[in-house]
C-alpha cells in the first residue's frame, strides 16, 4: 500500500536518510523504531513531501507521490499525526477536528465526528475548549482524532507516546490497535517506545543513522538480542 | 464640550479609515510574519482607482452619485485586490523560506515601485474631487460652536462597521477563516492536513487589499484630494495602529486604528495640528514600553 524505495532526504547539506526501503501492506500495523536522530521523523515528513526526497521514490497504491505538493498528498488518503502533536493551540477542539476534515467530503462530517468522539470520549467533553489548554494525553488523542477525520487509508503516527504517563501510553496504543482492527486503517507507527510498538505491530523496522538495519515481525524483533540490548532495557520491566 | 464632541466625531471617522488599513498589516503579519511595507501603497492605489472609477462612471452613467459610488466601490475593491495579489505573487512568494529580512527589503522596494509608477502614470500633482456626499446633521448648537455630523462621516463609520463585522464573521465562522487561522498558527501542519497554504496566503493579501481599497475610496471622498504620496504616512499610521492594538490581533487592529484616529483628532483640536503625528507615535512608544505585545496582543508563551 505504502512503499518507500531507496529514499534519500535531508536538510540542506545534511543528509538524514541514506537509501531507506520500507513497505507497509494493506491493513497492517508496521512500526519503525530507532534512537533519537536516527531519521524516523525525517522519513515520515519526506513521505508527506517536506523535506523533498533527493533520490528514491514514495509509492502510495503504486502511484508515485514523491514530487507531489504537501497539501495534495493529504487528499490521496494519507494522514499524519506528527511529532510534537502540532495541535492548533488557539483553536477549539472542534475546530481542530474540522481542520482534519479539510480534504474530506463535508457530507461525511457528522458521521466522522461521531466516530472520532466515540473513540475518544474525552474530546467530547472538551469540544469548545482551546487545543492549547488540553493535557498532553488529550492533545495526543486530538492529534490522532484530527488525522482520522480525513478518512485516511494510511495513518502515519510519529511518537504518539512521547511525554505521556505509562498508563496513558497503554491507552493510546490500545486505541491505535482498535483503529486498525475496527476501521481497517493501515498504520505506520514511528516510536522510541520499542517494547509497546513491537508488541502492537505486525512487522517492524529498525533504523540507525538514516538506514534500515533490521526488519522482521514484531515478535521476532522483540526476541532479537541486539534490539533487547539497545532498545528494550528497562522497557521489558513494563508489562 | 461641543468642541470635544466634534473632535470625537472626526477622530472616530479617521480611526475607522486607519482601522481598515491596519487589518491588512496585522493579517499579513499573522500569517507570514512579515510587515508588508507596500500595504500603504496598496491603499494609495485604491484611492486613485476609486477616483478614476468614480469619474468614469459618473461621466458615462449620467452623473448619478449613488450609482457612481457603488460602482466605484466595487471596481476599486476588485482592482486593488488584484494589485495586492500580484504584489504577493511577485515580491514575496519567491522569498518564502528566505531569511526574514529579504521579504522586508522586497516590500520596501515594492512600495517605491508602486509610488513611482503612480507618480509617472498619474502625474505628480494632487488630484482633487469636489465634495460628492454633501450635507449633514447638526447635533448640538451653542453661541460659538456648532457640532455637525456629515452624512459622509456617517457613511464611513457605518460602512467600516459593516465591513469589520463581515470580515470577523468570515475569519471566525467560515472554513476559509478556519484555514486562515490554522495556517497562521502552524503553516506546515495546515499543509499536512491538505490546506493549500499558498492559496490561503494569497487570499489574505486579497482581503487586506480590498479593505485598504475601501479606505482609499473613503479618503478620496473625505479629504477631496489625493496624490501619489498619501500611502506613506497613512501606511505608517495604520502600521502604528496595528502594533498599538497588538500585531497579529484583528480586534487589536480595529481598536488601534480607532485610538490613533482619536489621538490625532483630539491632539490637533486642543494642542497643535503640526504635532499630531508626533502625538500618535509617542503614544505608541509609551504603550510598547509597558505592554510590548500591544493592547490586545497575546504574550508569546503558550502551553505546548
Amino acid at each position: 500500500m505504502l512503499a518507500v524505495e531507496n529514499l534519500h532526504s535531508g536538510y540542506g547539506r545534511i543528509q538524514a536518510l541514506h537509501g531507506v526501503d520500507v513497505h507497509v501492506g494493506q491493513g497492517e500495523i508496521v512500526t519503525l523504531i530507532g534512537a533519537n536522530g536516527a531519521g524516523k521523523t525525517t522519513l515520515l515528513m519526506t513521505i508527506c513531501g517536506k523535506p523533498r526526497a533527493s533520490a528514491g521514490r514514495v509509492l502510495l497504491d503504486g502511484q508515485d507521490i514523491t514530487q507531489r505538493p504537501m497539501h495534495e498528498i493529504a487528499r490521496l488518503g494519507l494522514a499524519h499525526s506528527p511529532e510534537g502533536r502540532r495541535i492548533f493551540a488557539r483553536m477549539s477542539v472542534l475546530e481542530n477536528l474540522q481542520m482534519g476534515a479539510v480534504v474530506a467530503d463535508p457530507r461525511h462530517f457528522a458521521d466522522d465526528l461521531d466516530r472520532v468522539l466515540t473513540l475518544f470520549p474525552r474530546l467530547k467533553e472538551r469540544l469548545t475548549q482551546r487545543g492549547g489548554t488540553l493535557s498532553g494525553g488529550e492533545q495526543q488523542m486530538l492529534a490522532i482524532g484530527r488525522a482520522l477525520m480525513s478518512r485516511p487509508r494510511v495513518l502515519l503516527l510519529d511518537e504518539p507516546s512521547l511525554g505521556l504517563a505509562p498508563l496513558v501510553v497503554r491507552h493510546i496504543f490500545q486505541l491505535i490497535e482498535q483503529i486498525n482492527r475496527d476501521q481497517g486503517v493501515t498504520v505506520f507507527l514511528v516510536e522510541q517506545n520499542a517494547y509497546h510498538a513491537l508488541k502492537l505491530a505486525h512487522r517492524g523496522y529498525v533504523m540507525v543513522n538514516g538506514r534500515v538495519t533490521l526488519s522482521g515481525s514484531g515478535a521476532e524483533l522483540l526476541e532479537n538480542k541486539e534490539i533487547r540490548a539497545h532498545y528494550l532495557e528497562g522497557g521489558v520491566i513494563e508489562q | 464640550m461641543e468642541y470635544f464632541l466634534q473632535q470625537l466625531i472626526n477622530g472616530i471617522t479617521l480611526g475607522a479609515i486607519y482601522g481598515l488599513i491596519a487589518i491588512g498589516y496585522t493579517m499579513v503579519y499573522g500569517i507570514i510574519g512579515m510587515i508588508n511595507f507596500a500595504h500603504g501603497e496598496i491603499y494609495m492605489l485604491g484611492a486613485f482607482i476609486s477616483l478614476i472609477a468614480y469619474l468614469i462612471t459618473t461621466t458615462i452613467g449620467g452623473g448619478s452619485v449613488a450609482i457612481g459610488l457603488l460602482v466605484a466601490l466595487a471596481v476599486t475593491m476588485v482592482f486593488t485586490a488584484l494589485w495586492g495579489w500580484a504584489v504577493e505573487r511577485i515580491a514575496y512568494r519567491p522569498l518564502r523560506g528566505a531569511p526574514k529580512l529579504a521579504p522586508l527589503i522586497s516590500a520596501i522596494g515594492m512600495s517605491i515601485v508602486l509610488q513611482n509608477f503612480t507618480q509617472i502614470s498619474q502625474g505628480a500633482r494632487v488630484k482633487p474631487l469636489p465634495p460628492v456626499i454633501k450635507g449633514g446633521v447638526t447635533l448640538m448648537q451653542s453661541e460659538h460652536f456648532t457640532v455637525s455630523l456629515s452624512y459622509l462621516q456617517i457613511a464611513i463609520v457605518l460602512l467600516t462597521v459593516a465591513l469589520m463585522a463581515a470580515f470577523t464573521w468570515v475569519i471566525t465562522r467560515t472554513p476559509l477563516g478556519r484555514a486562515q487561522r490554522a495556517t497562521e498558527q502552524d503553516m506546515k501542519m495546515a499543509a499536512l492536513l491538505g490546506v493549500n497554504v499558498d492559496r490561503v496566503v494569497s487570499t489574505t493579501f486579497v482581503i487586506g487589499a480590498a479593505l485598504a481599497a475601501v479606505a482609499g475610496l473613503m479618503v478620496t471622498l473625505y479629504y477631496g484630494v489625493i496624490d501619489f504620496y498619501i500611502g506613506f504616512l497613512a501606511g505608517i499610521k495604520a502600521f502604528t495602529a496595528a502594533v498599538l492594538g497588538g500585531i497579529g490581533s484583528l480586534p487589536g487592529a480595529m481598536l488601534g486604528g480607532l485610538l490613533i484616529g482619536l489621538i490625532e483628532a483630539l491632539w490637533s483640536g486642543y494642542f497643535s495640528i503640526e504635532y499630531k503625528d508626533v502625538a500618535a507615535f509617542s503614544i505608541l512608544v509609551l504603550v510598547l514600553l509597558f505592554r510590548p505585545t500591544g493592547l490586545l496582543g497575546r504574550p508569546e508563551v503558550e502551553k505546548i
